[in-house]
């Protein structure tokens, strides 16, 4: 969607206010839009089909107004389903990057039994947890090394046994991968893939399994548009393009071309026509060595070029800690809404095995904030409390100029928190630099039993800043 | 809901019997079953209409699977008259038949470039050479792009260069990075030999951390002497550091700035929270060019490199700017898009912000993902082993904000720098290589 006024999208609405959104108006509901907060489904009067006259041609038009610029495809079914594309902006500041690319690591119909069951538990147990939340993969990619049907059938089965994450089936070979979809297609696995020489078996069985289909043009793009159009004119609308992913050499650098431009037609030109989500695929990485760190290394590089210019899905083959933890962060970090900070809970946290003898911090909870101060305590080793004031995920200096954090908000912090500084043996917390100014007012506001103690400006310094100030004196 | 199992042959006969005389022309060799749920949606209320609701369900069935065998089936179920009778509150247009055409349909691919790029990012010179008053063996040139980074809108005119960073006394580091260092951490020259011979540093930064008042407080004049020292031991272009302590640091660089006269030695920085002033008039003075470092705030970028232009009368091409690098995992998202926004609005033409970037890389080895030498969470996947994990930190933090258009980068692990120089020079497309045949990667033996 490129509109950016409510008021666009309010003319489509039935403009009732009768509030079965959940919102009181239709504007408030139209607002809800553009943030990609609400969802059209939710205005039920214009899906009664009582009132199918009157909204019929309302529907058509906010739908069309509202589909997304790169088109929305959905891979796997239930709680699996996966939404691929359905991105909205070339650059992510400019609103967000709505779904992350999936990650679907590799498996092979050349394995053992014994090794695909291990690799295939790897893959669906990973997990890392941040800011929160369990990073996990998405999806198993399944190849077709052998080139024969029964086993690749038997693999796909396998793979179904041990995870239930949605599969990309792999093979040009339109027997092997109807022997794959005969198993999984219930699943919607995504298949991989049509090109110019097997097209029309393709098709056929995109259309008679009914599944998302991927279709691959290397370095063509004029032969990537060509197939696409041509599966769209017979129906079969869910794509995904492969453009190529070169892993070295001049090819590296027009993959890279290749990726934004397609994503810049999409989105800034608005070409309907040709605007599936594309698939890059950083495991060509392993083209270029047999060093298994280097191999990795670059696999990492190449899927951060990849996530940062607009890829949808990747197939990936290092599992190694070393590359799927940076990639799996770089994706979260892009892939995170600059509209809302990300927060931690406010409250008192522990670094360290803190007794009554430790100093206690307080930050923001504005995540980045807290972790940072938490991090340099904690790699420090200080014992310590730190307290998360709740400034709806401002930062410190930011919320001490917008009124966010006060003095009389950090003694109720306190309260609220259950600290009693009388069971320290120190009576005393210690100020963010950045709020010395409140120091005063605060000890004014605890009756002087408290002694408020200003740190450094920047948390890194608090090691340094421990060695002279801390434990505070009190004159007798 | 319950499952049905009916034949062809009954279901045709059903279907003849209810004078349904359009579907006798389906003939279907053998005798399939079809398994129907009933009670299942998707029954258009026409076919309700005709068939009777259950009988409808199966007919769905057989017309979808007549279509699948090719059958012009849709044209046969056109309602005529009856339709407009009954007005159905939705009625699902007919899917058109599945029809595979002979060829390819013809297509040409054209995409446009970005026309509000109209600017070019201002050039920057490090280093002088004797002819240029100074005494380096190079220049390093860095800026004057008039696209994003690897974009085909304009190719990229410099590659991002590294600067390694010396420290003047021995710090704490991670361990992985402490083993490269161990036999010159006592020696900032022999370091930034280390950096140049063995790993190609393009730059080397002096840190001058020992200044702190909280460290050693060393003095500004001593500092000036390892600035020289460093200044002697290497030819290539360098950066000079202060400890961070905004009351000592622009006493520091000053004499650090002399200390480098006519040496174009990047100074960093300057900082809204310090007097940014004396640090841009010593770089002024002593022909030097100047860092100006904010805090992820692109509007207080704009307001230093306005004081630093119009107060401290450093001249455009003489501005580099640090916008603060979070690294990795680490609020990575806040610096790539402000670094992003930043060029974008250097491109499109705002003179507050053109000017090249660098990017404090080494920060991603406070992540404790770089360093630490488990999880602190148990129910984490295994992080494998610290010494490698803790490399590709540096690189995708680093090679994240290239793509957000960094032109120079302050770097320590040796691998993390040749990575970031091959993976940058190769999207410029200036690695020539052989690209293997990449178009059966599914049969890759691996
Ligand atoms: S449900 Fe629809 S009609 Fe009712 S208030 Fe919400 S937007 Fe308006």
């Amino acid at each position: 969607m490129k509109e950016s006024s409510p008021l666009n999208l309010y003319k489509f609405l039935p403009k009732t206010n009768c509030g079965e959104c959940g919102e009181k108006t239709c504007m408030a509901f139209a607002a809800g839009l553009i943030a990609r907060e609400r969802m059209i489904e939710e205005c039920t009067p214009l899906f009664d089909p009582k009132k199918q006259k009157k909204y019929a041609k309302k529907l058509t038009q906010i739908k069309e107004v509202l589909a997304p610029e790169v088109a929305l495809i959905y891979v796997g079914t239930g709680d699996r389903q996966l939404k691929v594309g359905g991105e909205d902006v070339m650059y992510r500041h400019q609103m967000t990057y709505i779904n992350k690319p999936p990650f679907a690591y590799d498996v092979t119909d050349a394995m053992d039994e014994a090794d695909l069951v291990e690799r295939v538990k790897l893959i669906h147990g990973w997990r890392k947890f941040y800011i929160g939340n369990w990073e996990e993969v998405e999806m198993v990619a399944v190849r077709s090394v052998t080139g024969d049907p029964d086993k690749f059938a038997k693999c796909v089965k396998k793979v179904m046994e041990n995870t239930d994450k949605p599969l990309i089936l792999c093979s040009f070979d339109p027997k092997v991968l109807k022997a794959g979809l005969e198993l999984a297609a219930e699943k919607r696995p995504l298949i991989y893939a049509a090109n110019k020489d097997n097209w029309k078996e393709v098709a056929q069985l995109a259309y008679d399994y009914k599944v998302p289909v991927t279709l691959s043009s290397p370095f063509d793009l004029d032969g990537l548009k060509s197939l696409a159009l041509t599966f769209r004119e017979m129906g079969l609308k869910d794509l995904v393009l492969d453009p190529g992913t070169a892993p070295n050499g001049e090819k590296l650098q027009e993959s890279l071309h290749n990726f934004i431009k397609l994503r810049r037609a999409a989105v800034e030109e608005g070409q309907r026509d040709f605007n599936y989500p594309v698939m890059s695929i950083p495991l060509s990485a392993w083209f270029t060595t047999d060093d298994p760190v280097r191999g990795a290394y670059w696999e990492s590089a190449l899927a951060a070029t990849f996530v940062i210019r607009g890829a949808g899905i990747m197939i990936r083959h290092s599992m190694e800690p070393h590359s799927v933890m940076p990639d799996m962060h770089l994706r979260f970090n892009i892939y995170t809404d600059p509209r809302s900070p990300v927060q931690v809970k406010p409250g008192l946290y522990k670094v360290g095995k803190p007794d009554e003898t430790s100093p206690v911090y307080l930050t923001t909870n504005f995540a980045l904030t807290y972790y940072t101060v938490e991090s340099d305590l904690g790699s420090n080793e200080i014992d310590s409390y730190l307290l998360a004031v709740d400034t709806e995920g401002i930062g410190v200096q930011a919320s001490v100029a917008g009124g966010q954090i006060t003095p009389s908000k950090i003694k109720d912090s306190f309260a609220e928190a259950g600290v009693d500084f009388e069971k320290t043996s120190h009576r005393s917390f210690i100020l963010p630099g950045m709020c010395a100014r409140f120091s005063g007012e605060l000890e004014e506001l605890y009756g002087y039993k408290v002694k408020v103690l200003v740190g450094p400006e920047d948390s890194g310094r608090i090691p340094g800043w421990m060695k002279t100030q801390w434990p505070p004196k009190w004159e007798e | 809901m319950g499952e049905k199992k009916i034949k062809l042959s009954d279901l045709n006969k059903q279907l003849a019997d209810m004078n349904v005389k359009s579907l006798e022309g389906i003939k279907i060799e053998g005798d399939i079953e079809l398994e129907i749920e009933t009670g299942a949606g998707g029954v258009g209320p026409l076919f309700a209409y005709y068939f009777g609701e259950e009988v409808a369900k199966v007919a769905v069935q057989l017309v979808n699977m007549a279509k699948a065998f090719g059958y012009p089936i849709d044209s046969l179920l056109q309602p005529v008259a009856v339709a407009e009778a009954i007005a159905p509150p939705e009625i699902k247009e007919a899917a058109p038949a599945f029809k595979i055409p002979d060829t390819l349909a013809k297509a040409k691919f054209e995409v446009g470039t970005d026309k509000t790029w109209k600017h070019q990012i201002q050039e920057v010179v490090l280093g002088a050479t004797k002819a240029d008053g100074g005494s380096r063996g190079n220049t390093v040139t860095i800026g004057g792009e008039k696209a994003l980074p690897f974009f085909y809108d304009a190719p990229m005119p410099h590659r991002p260069v590294v600067t390694m960073d010396v420290f003047d006394m021995p710090i704490g580091m991670a361990k992985a990075v402490k083993m490269h260092y161990e036999d010159v951490m006592n020696d900032p020259a022999e370091w930034a030999k280390k950096c140049v011979n063995e790993f190609g540093a393009d730059l080397v930064t002096i840190h001058l951390i020992s200044t702190d008042p909280l460290v050693k407080d060393t003095s500004p004049q001593d500092a000036a002497k390892v600035v020289e020292d460093v200044l002697q031991a290497v030819d290539v272009p360098i950066c000079i550091g202060g400890s961070g302590n905004p009351e000592k640091d622009p006493l520091v660089l000053g004499k650090g700035s002399e200390a480098a006269q006519g040496e174009r030695a990047l100074i960093a920085s300057a900082n809204l929270n310090m007097d940014w002033e004396a640090i841009g008039r010593s770089c002024v003075d002593n022909g030097n060019v100047c860092l100006s470092w904010t805090q992820l705030e692109i509007n207080a970028q704009k307001e230093l490199n306005r004081k630093l232009m119009k107060v401290a009368g450093v001249p455009r091409g003489d501005i580099v700017m640090d916008p603060t690098t979070a690294a990795l995992a680490y609020g990575l998202d806040f610096a790539y898009s402000n670094m992003e926004r930043i060029r974008l609005g250097g491109l499109k033409g705002d003179e507050e912000l053109t000017f090249p970037m660098s990017s404090g890389t080494t920060n991603a080895w406070g992540v404790r993902e770089a360093w630490m030498v488990r999880s602190p969470n148990k129910h984490d996947s295994d992080w494998g082993d610290r010494m490698l994990r803790g490399p590709v930190w540096e690189i995708i933090t680093g090679f994240s904000l290239a793509m957000a258009g960094v032109d120079i980068f302050m770097m320590m692990h040796p691998f993390a720098v040749a990575y970031l120089q091959e993976i940058t020079q190769s999207l410029m497309g200036l690695v020539k290589a052989e690209t293997p045949d990449t178009a059966n990667w599914i049969t890759m033996e691996a």
